[in-house]
């Protein structure tokens, strides 16, 4: 019972009500935004050093109705995690919207909207009762909708209006699930529902309510075959936007992934974790790297780029032994930090050559070495080369889906790596080697300010790289508490 | 009475989607619409449709009606209203902007 669980998702809601009344003046709004940020930041961190130091599991009854009658919200060390770094992210690319975002679109309601989207991200991290998820659900997308189509062009409105009727069909699929569940089981809170399911004689319908759960939350995170709308849609929305997305929408679809299928959908792991999972994996990853390697643009090949990463995130979830499942949470993180580092940089990148297409940059090696040594990390990391983040978590998914003799899955994870590194390489030679393409005035454009808020990010897969025995190991208890649904349950429903 | 909502609930179900598959901005819109409520009756008669007293602590009635369904589906027609006033307004822009509603041409150029 501790009411700082609540405090990540009370403070963005409250800074985006207050700023929704200062959206006129410019720059008390950018004050206040700035600074709810990076409070929001330092509870979340308080949340998660807390609920470290004190069992790694902490809940709070809202207005004090105890557990399966009640709202409940549990921070465990997945969620508390997740907050923490998702909070981060938010800072990273709020400042880094603040030098990049164009004013007339920071006055329609960016700042409000920005706020609701990482409440729904953290919310939905946060909470023990599935339709709480689903309205945190709601509350993050329909920020995201006006988030991606701000600015209003021609390609944005025809691209956002069917990335909207694709996660609204997918959210009435959600509750339709929703429906299912609370017709077997009788609950809505998350832990009562798992305990409930063990006790079930009749458990024909299960594997039914897990796919409709699945096709649900695939769809929100942009796993085969249902990723076809994201490279579109993110193409269109500023740079600091799409590495908002990029970074935390998808990865919430993948979250309530791994919660529901830690905890609740364990009853026949042969067929959905083990066969569809495995297959889902292997296919995103392989169609995302192929539509990356296609494309010739900065941002496209970006955005093909978290379709195929996704697929390394649920292989783990798929194999459901410890170890993998520790690869998952690793990389899960991982990604995070990197595609939001290089989806900013290429942000940079049209910052000073004004496009993103490959064919038409070149050279910025020349005029800013700064932006190109630093895009090479992240870059690096990504395709998993020693000793940046990356590497581990392949290496951890790999070999344990080999100790699983499931060589298929690994013999893909391993040519996907192999066509990441080869896309990354066309980046890097496109655009930052070669013949300088952009002008001398262009060349002499500053960075300074908008490589800064990435830098944080840089550093993270750095160091959670070359400090992998740390951040493996802190992966692994994350692991092995997801595995021990009974502490859950136990810590939600006190018994 | 479960058996007439749940077919009740089907023929929702088909016409949503049969308006979801539609080339028309506006009718996708009212798909959204009819597949929402459907959604809404199936928790209705998920929970079981039940013919006992209001869920009050003092009446003191045999069986009492499950709250919680009215409690969820109130959030989503919300939500969902909140959603169509959303999409309207996009579609209305899109309309604007493009010069047409059907969706077939709203599919973007392939040397994009």
């Amino acid at each position: 019972m501790s009411n700082i669980v609540v405090l990540p998702i009370l403070i963005p809601v409250l800074a985006g009500a207050l700023l929704i009344l200062l959206v006129k003046r410019h720059r008390i709004q950018r004050f206040m935004s700035g600074l709810s940020a990076i409070a929001t930041l330092a509870a979340s961190l308080y949340l998660a050093v807390y609920v470290y130091n004190n069992g790694g599991i902490a809940t709070l009854e809202l207005g004090t109705w105890s557990a399966p009658f009640g709202i409940v919200m549990v921070a465990d060390l997945l969620s508390v995690t997740v907050v923490a770094v998702s909070s981060l992210v938010g800072v990273c690319c709020l400042f880094f919207a603040f030098r990049t975002l164009h004013p007339e679109r920071e006055r329609y309601y960016f700042h409000p909207l920005f706020f609701f989207l990482i409440t729904g991200v953290n919310g939905a991290a946060l909470t023990g009762d599935i339709f709480n998820m689903f309205v945190f659900f709601e509350v993050m997308l329909l920020s995201s909708y006006a988030l991606i189509v701000i600015g209003g062009t021609k390609f944005q409105l025809r691209e956002s209006f069917k990335y909207a009727i694709i996660n609204i069909f997918a959210s009435m699929l959600f509750l339709a699930g929703i429906a299912y569940l609370y017709g077997i089981t009788g609950t809505l809170n998350m832990a009562h529902i798992a305990e409930r399911i063990d006790g079930l004689e009749e458990t024909g319908a299960l594997p039914v309510v897990a796919i409709v759960f699945f096709i649900v939350f695939a769809m929100k995170g942009a796993l085969f075959p249902l990723y076809f709308w994201l490279p579109r849609a993110y193409y269109g929305a500023p740079i600091a936007i799409t590495a908002l997305f990029g970074g935390l929408l998808t990865k919430v679809g993948v979250y309530a992934i791994i919660r529901t299928y830690t905890l609740i959908f364990t009853q026949d792991v042969a067929f959905t974790h083990h066969f569809l999972i495995l297959l889902i994996a292997g296919f995103t990853m392989l169609l995302g790297v192929l539509g990356a390697v296609s494309s010739f643009d900065l941002k496209k090949i970006l955005s093909y780029h978290i379709i195929s990463q996704l697929g390394y995130i649920v292989i783990g979830i798929g194999l459901f032994t410890p170890l993998a499942l520790a690869g998952t949470i690793f990389y899960y993180f991982h990604h995070i930090f990197v595609k939001t580092s290089l989806l900013l940089f290429s942000g940079v990148v049209e910052r000073i050559t004004g496009t993103t297409d490959l064919k038409k940059t070149g050279g910025i090696l020349k005029t800013h070495p700064s932006l190109a040594w630093l895009f090479l990390i992240p870059a690096l990391s990504i395709a998993g080369i020693p000793p940046l983040s990356g590497f581990f978590g392949k290496f951890a998914l790999v070999l344990e889906s080999l100790q699983e003799a499931s060589y298929l899955i690994a013999f893909v994870a391993m040519f996907v790596g192999l066509l990441t590194l080869f896309s990354m390489l066309k980046i890097f030679i496109n655009a930052f080697w070669g013949e300088q393409k952009h002008s001398n005035k262009q060349g002499e454009t500053p960075i300074m300010d908008v490589l800064a808020p990435v830098l944080p990010l840089v550093f993270l897969t750095i160091t959670i790289g070359v400090g992998a025995q740390w951040s493996f190991g802190f992966s692994m208890e994350i692991a092995e508490q997801l595995l021990d649904p009974s502490i859950y349950i136990d810590s939600v429903l006190k018994e | 009475m479960e058996y007439l909502i749940f077919i009740g609930i089907g023929v929702l179900f088909s016409v949503g989607t049969y308006l979801l598959l539609c080339r028309s901005l506006l009718r996708v819109i009212g798909g959204f619409m009819v597949i929402s409520h459907a959604v809404h009756m199936l928790i209705l008669t998920m929970a079981g449709l039940n013919t006992g007293s209001a869920p009050l602590v003092d009446l003191s009635g045999s069986e009492s009606t499950d709250p919680l369904p009215h409690a969820v589906i109130l959030t989503a027609i919300v939500i969902g209203f909140g959603l169509t006033s959303f999409l309207i307004v996009l579609a209305y822009r899109t309309y604007k902007s493009h010069k047409t509603d059907d969706l077939e041409k709203l599919r973007g150029a392939d040397n994009e």
